[in-house]
């Protein structure tokens, strides 16, 4: 095997991985903050991938710039879904989240199905392509990771250095707690589901530039979103980036050595392994 | 087994309402009709079926629609390239249901909450993706039943009706089978895992064993039922076979008639598959069929999560002689 390929294949992968891995920290900040496997994760990317599609080519808008905008779309989208379907049953048993988050889930796809068909969209945007050595890589994967690690280390920022974001890390930690020291539990939820949203329509937007898409391929890059969260620990946003990683590598490399159709066999029974074994993640600490 | 749990008229009503589900297409010999009521009680065995897992014992599966697709599969397989006769094919499909959730049961069931969930999304996922690319089950264009296979039932024809009698009977033996579980000494031990997982280790059930047991029971009706459906349906392919939608509208069904009922899940599958042939059927909905059933669902979730035969028999005590 040519070294070249090999290495091309190894970055191309690793730049996808990240990009999967903004929309699991996602999940994952979700599932840390409350408890909530979020089942309408998948759907909000799709949208995420539909808003840069249409604010494209639509009214030729620069990708990067919507992105912006989808962002806050999926924010307040995100909080809106807190405040309908999750709010109520934010303290029932984890069936009526998960039930909650893929009604909405339904909700969405059911619109978008009807609205946007499920014929494949591509942007069609490109921004070229850089050679180093013997590997090409394309444009708009180097900017989506470069976008991704811009979000991730806000996230980073938000977190840990602003007071908001203090409250969030403090609900996580001991929601009664925080609620103690009078903290707005409520709103802190709603934010922290809206900030996962938000990713997840990023990650979606991000790939709606060098993917094709339809208004059902969420549903994919959700259960890579489970991979990657189970991968790096649920509920450890920094592991979500590493698993994103990992998973980008063997996507990458995977193909060289096997037919493609193998690829998602060998990641679903990495993922039933990991749950089992240790479910805290390949980061986590041992429960 | 005392005399009262065989007289409760909540058994009597729930299997005069699968009964009358099966028996309505039947004087008439209507093929049109016979579709309907084959549809809804295919949902009332997987529906009936989950609930042993979901409603006694508490564990929530995702991924309830892989023993429906390994029994379908297995079932196809030995009918199309060994020839075996229909009945031996649904017990084949049955028991490798039943043999997957033993050896899945053990290590998956260890896991509780939404981490169980999860990892049974992971074993649809798997199993799916490796049925798509194995060989001998046709890869991604699954198996297509020789026109001939029918004749040893009297043509095309007969055998849907064949394949029909037999779904009346899988739905009637599954009421049976969950109320008399459930009066049983095995599904209490079930639902005080539901309630107290540690308590019921301490009074003494071996859970994991109790746990194992409830799986391997929720598994082997639905891959009975696999057969039949591929059967009739002349082929199998795996986005059919391992559709998470399916195992996610069973949950629905259960949600919507009462969860750890017997009539519950009966009334949902029902319901359930009423409104959806309504829905698609009707000129106005037919392209919002899925928003319809999704806000439906979001307000059973938040405002009934008992469920409708859960509701009634809180609301109306007396009810609870009449409702199992």
């Amino acid at each position: 095997m040519n070294p070249g390929g090999f290495l091309t294949s190894l970055a191309d992968g690793l730049l996808i991985g990240v990009v999967y891995g903004i929309a699991a920290m996602g999940l994952t900040l979700i599932w840390g903050v409350m408890r909530v496997i979020n089942l309408a994760h998948g759907a909000v990317m799709a949208l995420g991938m539909f808003g840069v599609y249409l604010l494209f080519s639509g009214l030729g808008l620069n990708p990067y710039l919507s992105l912006v905008l989808v962002a806050v779309a999926g924010l307040l989208l995100g909080m809106l879904v807190y405040y309908l379907a999750i709010v109520r049953v934010i303290n029932a048993p984890y069936l009526s989240t998960l039930l909650a988050t893929f009604a909405i889930n339904m909700v969405v796809i059911g619109l978008g199905t009807a609205a946007l068909t499920t014929t494949p969209r591509d942007t069609g945007f490109t921004l070229g392509s850089v050679s180093l050595g013997p590997v090409t890589l394309l444009g708009t994967r180097l900017v989506a990771a470069l976008v991704t690690l811009i979000v991730t280390g806000g996230l980073y920022f938000f977190l840990y250095r602003t007071r908001t974001g203090k409250f969030v890390r403090a609900v996580a930690n001991n929601r009664a707690a925080a609620e103690l020291m009078g903290i707005p539990s409520m709103r802190i939820l709603a934010l922290s589901f809206g900030i996962g949203t938000m990713l997840a329509s990023i990650a979606g937007g991000l790939i709606a530039t060098f993917f094709s898409f339809n208004i059902l391929s969420g549903e994919v890059y959700q259960q890579k979103s489970f991979i990657i969260g189970v991968l790096g620990g649920l509920g450890n946003p920094v592991g979500a980036l590493l698993g994103g990683l990992i998973l980008g590598a063997l996507e990458g490399l995977l193909p060289l050595a096997m037919p493609n159709t193998w690829v998602p066999v060998i990641e679903f029974i990495l993922f039933i392994v990991i749950l089992l074994v240790r479910p805290s993640g390949l980061f986590g600490e041992k429960e | 087994m005392n005399k009262n749990t065989l007289f409760h008229p909540g058994l009597w009503l729930t299997l005069a309402v699968v009964a009358l589900v099966g028996i309505l297409p039947i004087p008439g010999q209507d093929a049109a009709l016979r579709e309907v009521s084959f549809t809804v009680l295919v949902a009332i065995v997987t529906a009936g079926s989950l609930n042993l897992l979901m409603g006694y014992t508490g564990y929530v599966s995702f991924g309830h629609v892989v023993f429906y697709g390994l029994g379908g599969y297995i079932g196809m397989y030995l009918l199309d390239s060994f020839g075996v006769s229909l009945p031996v094919a649904v017990l084949a499909g049955g028991a490798a249901s039943a043999l997957l959730a033993f050896l899945l049961g053990k290590g998956i069931l260890k896991l509780r909450g939404a981490y169980f969930a999860l990892v049974t999304i992971g074993v649809n996922e798997a199993v799916r993706t490796f049925v798509s690319t194995f060989e001998p089950f046709g890869a991604a264009t699954g198996i297509e039943l020789q026109f001939s296979v029918y004749k040893a039932y009297g043509g095309a024809a007969q055998a849907l009706w064949l394949v029909y009698y037999m779904v009346v009977g899988l739905a009637l033996f599954s009421v049976l089978a969950s109320y008399f579980i459930k009066h049983s000494k095995f599904g209490l031990g079930l639902m005080t895992i539901r309630e107290d997982e540690d308590a019921a280790e301490v009074i003494g059930i071996v859970t994991p064993d109790m746990k194992t047991l409830a799986f391997v029971a929720s598994a082997i009706l639905p891959g009975m039922m696999g057969v039949l459906f591929f059967f009739k349906n002349g082929n199998v392919e795996p986005g059919d076979a391992f559709r998470l939608g399916v195992s996610i509208e069973t949950l629905v069904m259960i949600m919507l008639g009462g969860q750890g009922t017997v009539l519950g899940p009966v009334l949902g599958a029902l319901g359930y598959q009423r409104l959806r042939g309504f829905l698609l059927t009707s000129p106005l909905f037919k392209n919002t069929q899925l928003v319809v059933a999704g806000i439906l669902l979001l307000l059973i979730v938040l405002f009934i999560p008992a469920g409708a035969v859960g509701w009634l028999r809180q609301r109306f005590p007396w009810l609870r002689k009449v409702l199992a």
